[in-house]
């Protein structure tokens, strides 16, 4: 089995009678994004500085490589350490410095390199963040999102293998949050650093992580894939999941699972009362990990986010698209019975057909599958039930690509 | 009578708890005291040994001396110049009852190159920039940035505190020098132009009343200040973060005030010590 590259064992840390963390095991491994989630105040961050060096366990052990932090010697540290970045969850920027001075710290206090290779990888690092034109302005002159980006890029301009994210998107608006994540992921993707984020942005920050680890109570309570937490019958990490879902009315410009799940049951409750017609349509994208594999963890996402756009425009303005999952969006059509949907289904398939509807880029031979089933909704059939039945639907499964 | 007894029993350990509560205080006050000396001392030494470390911070101690010795060039001057008047008004009619007005520039120039001037310099000081320097590490502090000076492996104890050891340890002699010499003539102002002194007088006595011992003595003085305001300030600001009566803002301010009084304080007992030794 592949060595962990950062393991933590039993680890105990207590502030006062707070048991922050209570005996704590997560392993990291080398060039994935693990992300960790958990409830505010839950230690997550403690964590994260055990992780760096910049806390001490009370006990247990943090392994790197195999080797014990608190056992190696000072010059094994040094070397340690340099391989780390942090983006602290509040930026640390240095406020008395320039935006310039900030990114360019590091490599000037500790590489030999020349003002002029300095500057240039920190204009490097500016422009891949889109941070043109501010290098001279104070970290107060800069807005929420600006100084978040700048953050990143002095972590990231040395080049590091391990970074590690405390909540690097809060506080941003979704177009931002996504281009962070996009950003995380690309480097990742280019660089092959290993990440650790600590996130609340639930369930976008799945697409880019390959491991989840819910810390709860001071433990680790769920280790695993973005697949395999979404789908764990464990109550307490599903109704984390679904109750941050919860909080935002929508992702990334579409309603969230939440409100999907609300608008449906009331739809429910009026087919019950006055017997008005409903039906779901729900488009799954199937080939999802293909897609992550072949043109990268972001592009998951992007299809998700322009599938729901386009069949917003597509359809009228009665209807409503929601997130579901990872790769599913359901399409809500009220005053609609099974033989409207079926027919609108059917010319929504037609019309994104070829069509570019996703920003991008398809490999050649390599095609967005995308399925679609539909039901209509009926008296005796829960929430729960009506979702089973449309996904079982075989005969009414409409399988389409986009090429 | 068991409840008699029992009674009685706790009295007796309520006379126990009056009597060992005191020594109990007392005792956990020494050493956290103690304990506290030490990891001052710690840090300086630290500190101070990574002055010395390569590349050296030249560039960062510089902006530290216009920090503090520069801008403080004002505040010294007027201290100076007034504690030098008052001094000569005060002199001035003290040794006219005795007859001996003639001496006001040894008593002037001698009360401020061996006391006044390392002491009324530190106070100064520590009123400008060890506030200063309290607050601005304080708030480095809360606000994370000597973490993140940490997790770019930048040491902050060689990056903040060893440049503001260095620019103490040069800017107060000279802050005191500078001090000593506009107090003098503060002197001479309100002697001789006020008060009809000689001039050729009042700049004689000084003259031939200060003797290179006085001069190494006040020097002596200022350097130990200088370490000692250097330490406090930074030592309250860089842990504002442990303060248990106060976090985030009220941290910083409470480390700050504690900054400003205990260097204040330790000034003045520094003074009285090493009086007692030079003189």
């Amino acid at each position: 089995m592949e060595l962990p590259l950062i393991q933590l064992v039993d680890v105990y840390k207590t502030f006062g009678d707070n048991k922050v963390l209570n005996g704590t095991n997560l392993t990291i491994l080398e060039g994935q994004v693990t992300t960790i989630i958990g409830k505010s105040g839950g230690g997550k961050s403690v964590l994260l500085k055990h992780i760096i060096g910049l806390m001490e366990p009370d006990s247990g052990k943090i392994l790197f490589r195999g080797h014990s932090l608190s056992e190696m010697q000072k010059a094994e540290k040094k070397t340690f350490k340099r391989k780390f970045s942090y983006v602290f969850q509040g930026t640390a920027l240095f406020d008395s410095i320039t935006v310039f001075e900030n990114i360019a710290l590091p490599l000037k206090e500790k590489t030999s390199f020349k003002k002029a290779k300095i500057a240039g990888r920190v204009r490097e690092k500016m422009d891949q963040l889109d941070l043109q034109g501010i290098d001279q302005k104070y970290p107060s002159q800069l807005s929420g999102g600006m100084k978040k980006r700048v953050a990143l890029a002095r972590a990231l301009v040395t080049d590091p293998e391990i970074v590690l994210f405390d909540e690097p998107t809060t506080g941003l608006d979704p177009i931002r949050k996504n281009a962070v994540h996009k950003m995380i992921s690309d480097y990742q993707k280019q660089f092959g650093f290993t990440g650790v984020v600590v996130s609340h942005e639930i369930p976008d920050i799945f697409y880019i992580s390959q491991r989840v680890a819910m810390l709860e109570e001071g433990r680790i309570l769920f280790e695993g894939s973005p697949e395999e937490i979404q789908q764990t019958s464990n109550s307490v990490v599903q109704n984390f999941i679904h109750g941050l879902e919860r909080g935002h009315e929508k992702i990334s410009g579409i309603e969230s699972h939440y409100q999907g799940e609300k608008r449906i049951k009331e739809e429910i409750a009026r087919l019950q009362r006055y017997h008005t017609a409903f039906s779901l349509i729900i488009y799954t994208v199937e080939n999802l990990n293909e897609i992550n594999e072949k043109l990268g963890p972001m592009a998951g996402l992007t299809v998700i986010i322009n599938l729901g756009n386009e069949l917003q425009i597509l359809t009228p303005l009665t209807d409503t698209c929601y997130r579901f999952g990872l790769n599913k969006i359901i399409l809500l059509l009220p005053n609609t019975t099974e033989e409207q949907a079926h027919m609108l289904c059917e010319k929504l398939s037609e019309q994104m057909k070829g069509r570019d509807i996703f920003g991008l880029m398809p490999h050649p031979g390599f095609c967005f599958l995308i399925s679609a089933s539909y039901t209509e909704g009926r008296k005796d059939l829960s929430y729960e039930e009506m979702l089973l039945q449309t996904h079982s639907m075989q005969n009414m499964f409409y399988e389409f690509k986009v090429c | 009578m068991w409840t008699l007894v029992f009674l009685m029993k706790k009295t007796e350990q309520n006379n126990l708890a009056m009597v060992t509560l005191p020594v109990y205080a007392l005792g956990r006050q020494t050493i956290f005291l103690i304990r506290e000396l030490g990891r001052i001392a710690i840090f300086f030494v630290k500190g101070f040994l990574l002055i010395f470390s390569f590349p050296l911070q030249i560039s960062k101690t510089i902006e530290q001396i216009y920090f503090i010795g520069t801008k403080s060039i004002l505040v010294i001057c007027l201290t100076g110049a007034f504690t030098g008047m008052v001094l000569g008004l005060q002199g001035y009619y003290t040794l006219v009852k005795f007859g001996a007005e003639g001496m006001l520039g040894a008593a002037v120039a001698l009360s401020l190159i061996r006391e006044l001037g390392p002491v009324l310099s530190a106070i100064m000081v520590i009123g400008r920039a060890g506030s200063a320097i309290a607050a601005e590490i304080g708030i480095m502090r809360i606000s994370e940035q000597i973490d993140a000076l940490e997790t770019m492996d930048i040491n902050p104890l060689r990056f903040l505190i060893s440049p503001r050891i260095a620019a103490a340890l040069i800017s107060f002699p000279l802050l005191t020098a500078l001090f000593d010499v506009i107090g003098i003539f503060g002197g001479y102002l309100t002697g001789s132009m006020l008060l009809g002194i000689d001039p050729g007088i009042y700049l004689n006595r000084v003259e031939s009343s200060v003797v290179m011992k006085d001069i190494t003595g006040g020097f002596y003085k200022s350097l130990a200040f200088a370490v000692v305001v250097v330490t406090i300030c930074c030592f309250q600001g860089y842990y504002t973060h442990k303060r248990t009566e106060g976090f985030g803002a009220k941290g910083v301010s409470l480390s700050t005030t504690s900054a400003v009084v205990i260097s204040s304080v330790l000034v003045l007992i520094v003074d009285y010590v090493m009086t007692s030794f030079l003189i």
